[in-house]
């Protein structure tokens, strides 16, 4: 299934909960926080949240900034 | 008795707040960061780099033991400095937020009106607010009003330089609210530094003057030793102007 990825489309397969898509993206970085259609994915929650097609995520993390 | 900045409800040692932007290697900047002293340092959120470097700047910033102030730079809304704050905290790491609503991208100066409306929403969330704002000593006391935990009015433009544009309104502002007055933006060397703390302000923020200095390391001990050297000349209250002289050797017992 399509789901867009930080603006970008992207094919995943079905059932993917949050951790399985991080895994599936290569993400090493434990500093994370993520928007699934603009609405905040708890990090407590994430187990149970599995993405549907057509869904928006943003992956957000820190970066250098004043 | 220890002479500490404390900013909602937590205490520091430091009154210099650095930023993490602009410098050329991540090693430059910890170096900078560690001689600055600086206990607070500040990040911004981005989206992740899914395709490349993932090393991200906490997994440097986890080797220093500060507090990490996320900002809310880039946006032009209430709704997305709230959206970007609620993110920011979502990462576990701190409920600070250096709120920015910015007005205009020429001057990077803030939309107060903007600002105050997020400021509201963000206290109310939970968040210690502490806005980035113009030397506006009104709007100042409209955000202590709501509840910001500091103010943070700028020197002059973000990035700027120019030093400290209106030392008679922060002094103003320093007269108008009790929470903490950090200057935030347009330092660019250590004497606008040192002037920002014998104006009395409670810390100084910079990231630009320390990150563009040709030496960034050696600039972070200049700011660190500025901030030290004009909170103690504040502290220690300076004489007053003279038009005239006045000798310092006595007048009296002069050879003849």
């Amino acid at each position: 299934m399509r789901v867009i990825i930080n603006g970008k489309e992207r094919e995943i397969p079905e059932n993917t909960n949050i951790p399985a898509l991080i895994r599936l993206l290569n993400i090493k970085t434990p500093y994370l926080a993520i928007e699934l259609n603009r609405e905040i994915a708890k990090k407590s929650a994430w187990d149970n949240i599995f993405l549907k097609e057509g869904d928006k995520i943003e992956i957000v993390t820190f970066v250098g900034g004043g | 008795m220890e002479d500490l900045l404390e900013i909602g409800g937590k205490k520091f040692k430091s009154r210099l707040l650095v930023g993490t932007g602009k410098y050329e290697t991540p090693e430059l900047m910890l170096g900078a960061i560690k001689e600055s002293g600086a206990e607070v340092v500040t990040v911004a959120l981005r989206r992740i780099n899914i395709e490349g470097q993932q090393r991200t700047i906490l997994d440097y910033l986890s080797e220093l033991n500060v507090t990490i102030l996320p900002n809310t730079a880039a946006c032009y809304t209430a709704d997305e400095a709230i959206r970007t704050a609620m993110l920011a905290r979502e990462m576990g790491l701190s409920n600070m937020i250096k709120l920015e609503v910015i007005g205009d991208k020429k001057t990077l100066f803030p939309d107060n009106e903007a600002l105050i409306e997020a400021a509201k929403v963000l206290v109310k969330e939970g968040f210690i607010v502490l806005p980035y704002t113009t030397d506006d000593p009104v709007v100042a006391k409209k955000l202590e009003d709501i509840g910001c935990a500091a103010v943070m009015p700028l020197g002059a433009p973000i990035g700027s330089g120019l030093g400290i544009r209106n030392p008679y309104n922060i002094k103003i502002i320093l007269e108008t609210v009790k929470v903490p007055v950090i200057v935030d933006a347009g330092v660019g060397t250590a004497s606008d530094a040192a002037i920002a703390m014998e104006l009395g302000a409670s810390g100084v923020l910079m990231n630009t003057g320390i990150a563009a200095a040709k030496n960034p390391v050696k600039m972070a001990r200049a700011m660190k030793l500025a901030v030290e050297a004009g909170r103690l000349a504040y502290l220690a209250g300076r004489m007053p102007k003279r038009l005239y002289a006045t000798a310092s050797s006595p007048l009296t017992d002069l050879i003849e």
